[in-house]
């Protein structure tokens, strides 16, 4: 066994490990932890896989934004209000079990049957890397890859107003309305016309 | 070097295992976590895919989807949030998922 | 190696968000009166979008321009122009509840609708998957939030709803497309039709990219059994912005699905039209069944929604240039069917209240003839009657599928609609035949009637001189690459 499969079979099991978890896990705070656990895993495979760019990537966006904003939203409607694991629907979770596991084994035998590449030459990504993975990614991202680049920058614009407009709930008109009601405001009067 | 296959299955797993989450859990902050979990499991499949073509675009096209989840998170909370402030309740079967 | 730059291809989407960012702009910085200047930029915008699609369908240039990111060729400028000219009536009918309803009003309403409208232009001229699923998430996320956007209960409970499903149903698409990936080395969608082509063996990956990509765009387009969230979302969000993206969205992701099967994923075809077949003939049953049981004119128009999604399927089980033109006159009658009857939704109100339920459809003959003519005839056009658009174009794509070898499908498509007719005639039996109980009164406002007069005449056109567009759409149907 080479170190890449040691490390592969270290790894793996946790990820999955970390995944049940989540799924099983009655607080919302353990289940985001276990999360961070799953999504460390996957680093540790980009690694494996020889994307150390995204290895860095997924280690600052998902555990030092993504999760960080999870734990907060969660703390903010209260860490008391665990999630009850009684049956949902009848019948819905033994159906979800029976289509996740079909699905497992769904993949499986497409990828046994589909798998005709796993015969190319093993030098690895030498050549496209050479000058380190982060400029190859870059030559790719900003000339093939623009304007999915640009696209990806209109989606954040999009995140940003939105989070904006919902979370942030107008306090303008709100507010009047409800001074209004309580007898703290006036309505709003004809004023007299000016000379 | 690990067998695609292996990692392949690897990501068919936590895939299939995210499917469960959104399928099973109730609160909505749990199923969008689920729904994580299957970005990042399709996102281990196109480095995999990357690494075994020899094809840096696999490892980009991951970077769009964490840029997405990234996005998605961000609004998915949003709505979470408006939400508790409208009713006190983000249990999604208290929302009527499915219905007629 | 650099790209070659040939933005002209391009210049719709930059010109939306341009509006959109100017409309940004606006809201953040100007105080007093504001709705009449924002729709005014967005118009603009859609119009010059719309001008800049048109003068597109004479390019000249390469199928796919920008590094194979966007196809040129004329289903993207029909699609566009379709996409376009849902989003111009859904700004006025946007504008007019603002209007009606300025407690729950947001300017942010008018750039979110015209970034949305830029998701829906762009993935109906993306070629790469990349791209594809890109458009597919601006789009998606922006019709989240509009759906939210009052923040009333049920508008939230709907957002909350499509959000989970629909980044569910997107997580599918994307695992779609990265066993693509895996199975062709390429995502731009005409290197993977060359990949495919001639591989016979080995295409366990393909094929199970074809079933997840179907099972994620299923969802956007509302197919059954992927249309769990459409009745509830339809009936929770703003009737202005369920009108629209009843339409466009429905618009764009078939036009998607049209570039990814019918071009990337030709050499399998024969593969994935029975899961097509079985879509449409699902779609088709249970949309037209639960249509029945429904006592809100909104779940109605939902349900009836899917019928016609799965309608759109039956003609592209054809997977050639009959089905394809076929699809796109469906796509383009439906729009036009969808957004009037919502817009008639919209002002079938007592004032400031919503009245969506059957009852309010009471006697509206008595109130206001030109809005139950218009309802009738939408409703009519729904139910596939002639001489209505819904007729040529159900016989289209039913033509289509029995060309293909699916008569049963097409047997199948007939007998749901007479099935469904009995939905739509029994609204208009309440609007004409009933004396009205309540004194309602429609709201009398201007911006929703031009909508309905613009959906209205397209439905009288598109069914008494078909001719004037087949041609287009025959020409747009023959797809470049």
């Amino acid at each position: 066994m080479s170190a890449d499969q040691l490390v592969f079979w270290i790894f793996a099991p946790i990820a999955v490990a970390g995944a049940i978890g989540m799924l099983l896990s009655r607080n919302a705070v353990h289940a985001a932890l276990f999360l961070v656990v799953n999504l460390f895993c996957i680093a540790v495979m980009y690694l494996l896989l020889e994307a150390p760019f995204l290895f860095a990537v997924q280690i600052i966006v998902y555990a030092g934004a993504i999760m960080v904003l999870f734990l907060f939203v969660i703390m903010l409607l209260g860490v008391d209000r665990g999630d009850d694991l009684r049956e949902p629907l009848i019948g819905q979770r033994p159906l979800a079990v029976i289509l996740a596991a079909a699905f497992v084994v769904e993949i499986a035998v497409a990828v046994r049957a589909g798998i005709g590449f796993a015969t190319m030459a093993p030098e690895g990504f030498d050549a496209v890397n050479r000058d380190g993975n982060a400029r190859a990614l870059a030559r790719v991202l900003f000339r093939e890859y623009f304007l999915p680049f640009e696209v990806t920058s209109l989606l954040l614009i999009v995140a940003a107003v939105a989070a904006m407009v919902l979370a942030h709930r107008r306090a303008r008109a709100v507010t009047q309305a409800e001074l209004e009601r309580l007898g703290l405001l006036e309505p709003p009067r004809e004023e007299a016309p000016s000379p | 070097m690990v067998r695609l296959p292996l990692v392949l299955l690897f990501s068919a797993v936590l895939f299939s295992a995210g499917v469960y989450g959104v399928l099973a859990r109730r609160n909505a902050v749990m199923v969008l976590m689920a729904i994580e979990l299957m970005l990042n499991a399709v996102n281990v499949n196109l480095v995999a895919f990357a690494t075994a073509l020899r094809d840096v675009v696999g490892q980009v096209f991951a970077l769009f989807v964490i840029a997405v989840a990234a996005a998605e998170v961000g609004i998915g909370l949003a709505i979470v949030i408006l939400l508790y402030r409208t009713r006190e309740s983000i249990n999604v079967d208290e929302v009527n998922l499915l219905r007629w | 190696m650099t790209p070659d730059l040939d933005l002209v291809p391009f210049v719709p989407e930059l010109v939306l968000v341009a509006a959109a960012i100017v409309g940004l702009l606006y809201e953040a910085l100007a105080r007093g009166p504001r709705y009449p200047v924002h729709l005014a930029v967005a118009l603009a915008g859609i119009v010059v979008a719309s001008g800049a699609t048109l003068a597109l369908w004479r390019y000249g240039g390469d199928p796919t321009v920008l590094a194979g990111a966007i196809a040129t060729d004329r289903l993207a400028v029909l699609a566009r122009l379709t996409v376009l000219g849902a989003a111009f009536c859904g700004l006025l009918l946007g504008t007019h509840a603002i209007e009606r309803d300025p407690a729950a009003a947001r300017g942010e309403f008018f750039p979110l609708l015209l970034f949305a409208t830029t998701g829906m232009t762009l993935i109906v001229a993306a070629a790469d998957l990349i791209v594809v699923f890109l458009a597919l998430e601006v789009l998606s996320l922006s019709l989240y939030v509009l759906t939210g956007l009052p923040g009333r209960r049920a508008a939230s409970e709907a957002s909350l709803k499509y959000f989970l499903l629909g980044a569910f149903s997107s997580a599918f698409f994307l695992y779609g497309v990265a066993m693509v990936y895996g199975a062709t080395g390429t995502t731009r969608i005409p290197e993977i039709a060359n990949a495919l082509v001639g591989r016979t063996g080995e295409q366990g990956l393909a094929l199970l990219a074809a079933a997840l990509l179907l099972i994620g765009l299923g969802f956007k387009v509302s197919a059954a059994p992927f249309h769990m969230w459409t009745p509830d979302v339809y009936q929770g969000a703003p009737t202005s912005v369920t009108a629209f993206m009843s339409a466009a969205t429905k618009v764009a992701a078939f036009a998607a699905l049209i570039r990814v099967f019918d071009v990337g994923l030709q050499a399998l075809r024969w593969d994935w039209t029975p899961l097509v077949a079985a879509l449409a003939a699902v779609s088709v049953v249970l949309g037209s069944v639960l249509a029945i049981a429904q006592a809100d004119v909104k779940r109605m128009l939902a349900y009836s929604s899917v019928a016609h999604a799965g309608f759109i399927l039956t003609g592209l089980t054809a997977s050639n240039a009959d089905g394809i033109g076929a699809s796109l006159f469906y796509l383009i009658a439906y729009s036009a069917m969808t957004i009037g009857s919502f817009a008639v939704v919209g002002v079938t109100t007592t004032r400031g209240e919503d009245r969506t339920d059957l009852d309010a459809y009471r006697g509206l003959y008595r109130r206001d003839p030109h809005l139950a003519a218009a309802m009738a005839l939408f409703l009519v056009s729904l139910a596939g009657v002639p001489p209505t658009a819904g007729f040529i174009a159900k016989v289209g794509v039913f033509g289509a599928a029995i060309g293909a070898g699916y008569v049963w499908l097409a047997l199948l498509g007939v007998l749901a609609s007479v099935a469904a007719a009995y939905v739509y005639l029994r609204v208009i039996v309440l609007m004409f035949m009933v004396e009205p109980e309540e004194a309602l009164v429609s709201d009398p406002a201007p911006l929703p009637r031009i909508a309905i007069a613009i959906g209205a005449a397209i439905v009288l056109v598109l069914g008494l001189f078909p001719g004037l567009v087949t041609d287009l759409v025959r020409s747009a149907a023959v797809l470049r690459w």
